[in-house]
C-alpha cells in the first residue's frame, strides 16, 4: 500500500529526512521510532503530501504523491500532531466538513459520522465548541475525522501523546481493531505502545533508518536478550554467594555473570549468555542438582528502550564524528 | 436524505472507473465546501458581527456627517461611497489577516493541506468566503438605498454600477490581504502590513505621491502608477461608467495576489 523510496527533504542546510525507504502493506502496523528531531514528522508530511520531498518518491496505492497527490490524499486517513482541527467549529459541524470535501455526502454521511462518533465516543460533546474539550476528546475528534472515509492508509503522528492511561488503551484497541484491513504507520515515544499495536518498528534517527524488524527480532539486539536473572537465598553468607557465582561462570554458554546484589539475605545474579542464545535450561538444572533455595529465576526477552538507546546513541554519534574528522 | 447520495461511494472505491471518479473532482472540487466552512466560521465568533456592526455604524457616520448626506440636497449616494476606500483600508484587513496566518498558528494548515483537494481550491475558497462576506456587510448598508429612493428620485443605475465597484475594490484588498496573511503566522503583523500596502495602492493616484514621481520619473511610468489606483478606477464606476479595463484591472489583480499566496502557501508551509 505504501512505497517510499529514497526519501530526502532539506530544509536549507539541515537535512531532516536522509534516504529513507520502506514499504507497508495492508494489515501490516508500523510503529516509528526515533528521538525528537529525528525526521519521523517530517517523514509522514511528506507522505500525506503535505510536505514537497527535496528527492525520492512516496507511492500510496501505487500513485505517487508528487503527481496524483490529491488521489493519493483520497486514500489516506491522516492525524496530524497534536490534532488539529478549526476551535470554533463543533465536533458535529467539523465532521460533517470532513465527509464533504471527501465526497461522503446525504444518507451515506450521516451514517459514517454516527458510525465514527460511536467508535471514537463522542456522543456526549458533539455540539460544545472544539476549542472547550479536553485534550483526551480533542484527539478523538481528529481520530474520527481521520477515519471516517474508511481509508485503506491510517497514517497518525503520536496518537496517544499526552492521553491518560485509559484513552491510550482506548485508541490502542482502535488501532488494533484497524489494523487487519488497513495499512497504518503511527509514530510513538511510548515503546510499550510498539509491543501493543505494532507489527513491525522501524527506527530512524538523524533522518535515516537504522532499525527495520518486528518488535521481537529488535529486542534479540539488546544485550540482555536470553538473559537469566536468577535470584537466591544464600541467608547472607558471603562465601555462598561467590560459590553460585563461580558455578554460573563455569556453564557452557555463559559470558559472564554480572549485577550481583544482596538484599534481605537474597542474593541476585543476572547470567549474560554467549551470542544470545537460550541458556534457561542450563541454569534451572544446575541450581536443583546444586540444591540452591531458588526464590526467582527468569529470562529476559531484552528491553526495547535499551535497543533503542544503543540504536540511535550509536548513530547519532557516528555522523558527529565524520564531522569533526572533515573539518 | 438526497437521492444523489447513492453515488456518493463510488468516489470512495477504489475499483471504481477512473474516468467516473474524475468527472466530479476538477482541479477546483471543493472549493465551495470550503468556502461554506469559513463564511460559516465568520459567524461563529464575535469578529463577523463586529465587523457588520462597525461596518454599518461608520459608513452612516460618514455619510451623514462627513458627507454632508441631507446638505447635498441631491438625489444620489455619492457622500455615501466616497469615504469606502478609506473604510476598506482599515476593516478590509482585519477581515483578511487571520486568513493563512490563523490555520498556520494553529496548524489546523497541515489539516487542509492533506485533504484531498488542490492548493488553488484551498485558497480560492477561503477568498471567495471572505469576499462573500464583506459582500453581506456591503449588502447591509440596503437601509441608504431605500432612504434615498425615498426621499428622491435617484439614477439606481449608478447606485448598482457604485456597489459593484465597492465590491470589488473590496475584493483588491482582500487579495492583497490573502497574500500578506500568508506571509506570516502573527495577525497583527498581517493586518499592518496588509494596511500599508493597501494605502500604497490607494494613494498612487493621488497628487501628492505622483508629484513625487513625476519630478524624476518619465511620463509612461508616472502614468503606470497613477493606473495603479484603486481611486480612480472606483471613482470612474462609482460615476456609473463601467469600463471593461477596470473589471480587468480588478479581475487581474485578485488573480495575481491569489496566485502569490498560493505559491508562498507552498514556500511557507514547511516552516
Amino acid at each position: 500500500m505504501i512505497e517510499i523510496k529514497g526519501l530526502v527533504k532539506r530544509f536549507g542546510d539541515f537535512t531532516a529526512v536522509d534516504g529513507v525507504s520502506f514499504s507497508v502493506a495492508r494489515g501490516e502496523v508500523l510503529g516509528f521510532l526515533g528521538p525528537n528531531g529525528a525526521g519521523k514528522s517530517t517523514t509522514m508530511k511528506m507522505i500525506t503530501g503535505f510536505l514537497t520531498p527535496t528527492a525520492g518518491s512516496a507511492r500510496v496505492g501505487g500513485h505517487d504523491v508528487a503527481t496524483e497527490p490529491v488521489l493519493v490524499k483520497r486514500s489516506i486517513g491522516y492525524l496530524p500532531e497534536g490534532a488539529p482541527a478549526y476551535p470554533d467549529m463543533t465536533p458535529e459541524s467539523f465532521l460533517r466538513f470532513i465527509a464533504d470535501i471527501r465526497g461522503v455526502r446525504g444518507t451515506e454521511r450521516k451514517r459514517r459520522i454516527e458510525q465514527v462518533v460511536a467508535r471514537v465516543h463522542l456522543e456526549g460533546v458533539m455540539r460544545q465548541s472544539i476549542d472547550t474539550l479536553s485534550k483526551g476528546y480533542k484527539r478523538r475528534v481528529g481520530l474520527a475525522a481521520a477515519i471516517l472515509h474508511d481509508p485503506d492508509v491510517l497514517i497518525m503522528d503520536e496518537p496517544t501523546d499526552g492521553l491518560d492511561p485509559n484513552q491510550k488503551h482506548e485508541v490502542r484497541t482502535l488501532i488494533q481493531e484497524m489494523a487487519a484491513t488497513k495499512a497504518i504507520i503511527l509514530s510513538t515515544h511510548i515503546l510499550e505502545e510498539v509491543d501493543a499495536v505494532c507489527t513491525r518498528a522501524v527506527i530512524i534517527a538523524r533522518g535515516r533508518i537504522v532499525a527495520d524488524g518486528t518488535p521481537e527480532t529488535l529486542r534479540a539486539r539488546a544485550r540482555h536478550h536470553n538473559a537469566v536473572a536468577l535470584t537466591v537465598r544464600t541467608d547472607g553468607r558471603s562465601d555462598a554467594i561467590g560459590a553460585v557465582r563461580s558455578e554460573l561462570q563455569r556453564l557452557p554458554g555463559v559470558l559472564g555473570v554480572e549485577d550481583a546484589s544482596i538484599v534481605n539475605g537474597k542474593a541476585s545474579f543476572v547470567v549474560m549468555p554467549k551470542g544470545g542464545q537460550s541458556i534457561v535450561a542450563e541454569v534451572s538444572a544446575l541450581a536443583r542438582s546444586k540444591g540452591w533455595n531458588v526464590d526467582e529465576l527468569r529470562v529476559e526477552p531484552g528491553r526495547l528502550d535499551e535497543v533503542f538507546r544503543a540504536i540511535t546513541q550509536s548513530s547519532a554519534a557516528t555522523p558527529a564524528t565524520a564531522r569533526t574528522a572533515a573539518a | 436524505m438526497t437521492t444523489v447520495s447513492d453515488s456518493s461511494p463510488t468516489t470512495l472505491d477504489p475499483a471504481a472507473p477512473p474516468a467516473r471518479a474524475f468527472a466530479r473532482q476538477g482541479p477546483l472540487a471543493g472549493t465551495w465546501t470550503i468556502t461554506r466552512r469559513e463564511l460559516g466560521g465568520y459567524f461563529l465568533t464575535p469578529v463577523a458581527y463586529v465587523f457588520i456592526v462597525i461596518f454599518l455604524l461608520v459608513t452612516g457616520v460618514f455619510t451623514f456627517h462627513l458627507g454632508g448626506f441631507f446638505e447635498a440636497g441631491q438625489a444620489d449616494l455619492r457622500s455615501f461611497f466616497t469615504f469606502h476606500p478609506w473604510l476598506y483600508l482599515f476593516l478590509v484587513p482585519a477581515v483578511s489577516m487571520r486568513l493563512w496566518s490563523e490555520e498556520r498558528k494553529q496548524g489546523t494548515i497541515e489539516l487542509l493541506l492533506t485533504l484531498p483537494i488542490t492548493l488553488a481550491a484551498a485558497v480560492l475558497g477561503k477568498f471567495l468566503a471572505a469576499w462573500a462576506f464583506t459582500g453581506i456587510a456591503l449588502a447591509l448598508t440596503f437601509p441608504i438605498w431605500i432612504t434615498v429612493n425615498y426621499l428622491g428620485d435617484p439614477d439606481n443605475g449608478v447606485i448598482l454600477a457604485a456597489y459593484l465597484g465597492s465590491f470589488l475594490m473590496a475584493g483588491g484588498f482582500l487579495a492583497i490581504g490573502s497574500a500578506i496573511s500568508a506571509i506570516t503566522r502573527n495577525q497583527v503583523i498581517a493586518f499592518v502590513i496588509t494596511v500599508v500596502i493597501c494605502f500604497g495602492f490607494l494613494l498612487s493616484g493621488y497628487p501628492m505621491v505622483l508629484n513625487f514621481f513625476s519630478a524624476w520619473a518619465p511620463q509612461p511610468i508616472v502614468e503606470a502608477i497613477a493606473g495603479f489606483s484603486f481611486l480612480t478606477r472606483f471613482d470612474s464606476i462609482a460615476k456609473g461608467v463601467i469600463d471593461l479595463r477596470d473589471l480587468v484591472y480588478f479581475g487581474t489583480l485578485i488573480a495575481l495576489c491569489l496566485f502569490a499566496t498560493g505559491v508562498i502557501v507552498e514556500t511557507k508551509k514547511g516552516g
